[in-house]
């Protein structure tokens, strides 16, 4: 009888638990869309912002926001993925790969803002790059460099071993059964973490704060030593200490929307994609 | 001359003595069966012959495995070309998540032949031999999951025989197949005797019986008995032999 009273508790404060956590998150998505939905059109998100940024539009930050993503990615990427390559498929078990994982973990505890003075004080100063695209590009780079790095371990480690045995019992080499058959097999769960971080990338502020984000820069880039606007920076400038908050308020809120609405986007292409390269891969 | 001979070997994992003063010949074209009990090392024994326990983390190997009278452990000798020589087919249908003939084709990509024709021939070739080529000549180019659990056994046999091996071990290879698949592959292994040395290892008394020349009973890390399976079955010279062929432990 208690065992049975125990159970039904024990369901409802985890179901409840569960409910929350997806209340919060329609919570957050209702308020943001409810209030920028009202600025989002067209010209929003192609033009300049106008009027000390009260008016006109988001587009430099968007496109900014673009360019760190792809800057950032184009580092990360085939660092991340060839270490956990590394990590993963040919590293003996001992006290190396035991660091490198540690390091991995550590450097993914690293608070957002420490990346952001580490990448001012290497890439902005003593490399004398300045505020520019490639700095705050490497420094985003090293701040998902882990989830690259582990999500690629948790894909190889989901690769079954029989796989792997097979291809050497045909006499194909490490390298040649890397590539030919564990890569195609666990591309679309490292394709899932290329999105994730992309996700996470377009909504830092503090790791742009100081090497790349500019205040209010009405034109496009032109190198990759030009600084940039960016999305959540803007979205923090609108709200805290533009020229008129109040006149931006909604700008902000649009400018949120559109912040999460990208990452939301990105998401969801990660998923089709996963699920379509997975159909072709046929897994059982 | 043997085939494969096997002189005074031992391995251990780490500490563990998994293969005690194993001495076995094997002639060509024939089956030899490995039968006893889980962990008895017979299946270690086997992926001594293609050196499969390479792969695995504080391995130590003592003694001589000769193969066509060449010592496979001794310096010098190019694992992916013994590999060759020797194929396996493991316990479970392990086809890629590739195409039907991307799988066949497979080992002969990895070891550099890029011939079209040739290939095409080798991938066909081995499908008959494999005794698959009926069930799947129209649909090469599906997914090999689209196989039954049987055909995707006969796939990874095809697989094996597209390398042109002398050698083909089976570790359990019927193991995860219903009956009628399983006398498929019986069948298939007896055709096979003819081109190939095969070697065996099986749980199945009955496989053992109908399939083998020879058959080695394996026993906690040492070979208890190596004779013709016939004399095996009929006239085990060893008490344990007995027992275990009889269903008395195992």
């Amino acid at each position: 009888m208690t065992k049975s009273i125990n159970q039904q508790i024990a369901f409802w404060i985890l179901r409840i638990m569960s409910s929350l956590v997806v209340l919060f998150l329609v919570l957050i998505l209702g308020f943001i869309i409810s209030k920028g939905i009202g600025v989002i059109n067209w010209k929003f998100l192609t033009t300049m912002p106008e009027d000390g940024m009260t008016k006109g539009g988001i587009y430099p930050a968007i496109i900014g926001t673009f360019c760190l993503v792809g800057g950032s990615m184009l580092f990360a990427f085939p660092i991340g993925v060839m270490s956990g390559i590394f990590i993963h498929e040919y590293a003996p078990n001992g006290f190396f790969k035991r660091f490198v994982q540690l390091m991995t973990n550590n450097l993914a505890g690293v608070p957002s803002i420490v990346f952001g003075l580490f990448g001012m004080s290497l890439f902005v100063n003593k490399l004398h790059f300045g505020d520019s695209i490639i700095a705050g590009s490497l420094t985003l780079g090293l701040l998902v460099l882990p989830v690259v790095i582990r999500t690629t371990e948790e894909a190889l480690k989901s690769v079954n071993d029989s796989f792997r045995l097979a291809s050497y019992g045909l006499g194909a080499s490490k390298l040649q059964t890397i590539w030919r058959v564990v890569l195609p097999i666990a591309t679309p769960n490292i394709i899932t973490g290329l999105i994730l971080s992309i996700g996470r990338v377009s909504g830092e502020t503090a790791p742009i704060l100081f090497t790349v984000a500019a205040y209010y820069l009405p034109k496009l880039p032109t190198s990759m030593y030009d600084q940039v606007m960016a999305l959540p920076y803007h979205l923090y400038v609108l709200s805290t200490s533009g020229t008129d908050i109040k006149a931006s308020r909604d700008m902000a809120y649009g400018t949120a929307l559109v912040l999460v609405a990208i990452v939301l986007i990105a998401n969801l292409i990660a998923n089709a994609l996963r699920k379509f390269l997975s159909k072709k891969v046929k897994m059982n | 001359m043997y085939k494969i001979e096997s002189k005074d070997v031992n391995l251990y994992y780490g500490e563990h003595h998994a293969l005690k003063n194993i001495s076995l010949q094997m002639k060509a074209n024939t089956v030899t069966a490995l039968i006893g009990p889980s962990g008895c090392g017979k299946s270690t024994y086997l992926r001594l012959l293609n050196r499969m326990n390479d792969l695995i983390e504080n391995v130590r190997i003592e003694g001589t495995v000769l193969i066509d009278n060449k010592d496979i452990y001794a310096r010098g000798i190019k694992i992916d070309e013994l590999r060759k020589k020797v194929g396996m087919v493991f316990q479970k249908p392990n086809p890629f998540p590739k195409t039907i003939f991307e799988n066949v084709a497979y080992g002969l990509r990895v070891n550099g032949i890029s011939n079209k024709s040739y290939i095409e021939e080798r991938v066909t070739r081995s499908l008959q031999n494999a005794a698959l080529w009926e069930e799947v000549k129209d649909k090469l180019k599906k997914s090999a999951f689209e196989l039954s659990g049987g055909q995707q056994q006969r796939l990874c046999i095809a697989r094996a025989l597209a390398i042109e091996p002398s050698i083909v071990l089976m570790d359990e290879p019927a193991s995860a197949l219903d009956p009628i698949s399983t006398a498929k592959i019986e069948e298939l292994i007896y055709e096979l005797k003819d081109k190939y040395t095969i070697v065996i290892v099986t749980h199945n008394m009955q496989q053992a019986a109908r399939v083998s020349d020879r058959t080695a009973f394996f026993y906690i890390g040492e070979v208890v008995e190596y004779n013709d399976t016939k004399e095996i079955f009929t006239n085990p010279k060893n008490q344990r032999t007995q027992n275990y062929i009889t269903g008395r432990f195992g």
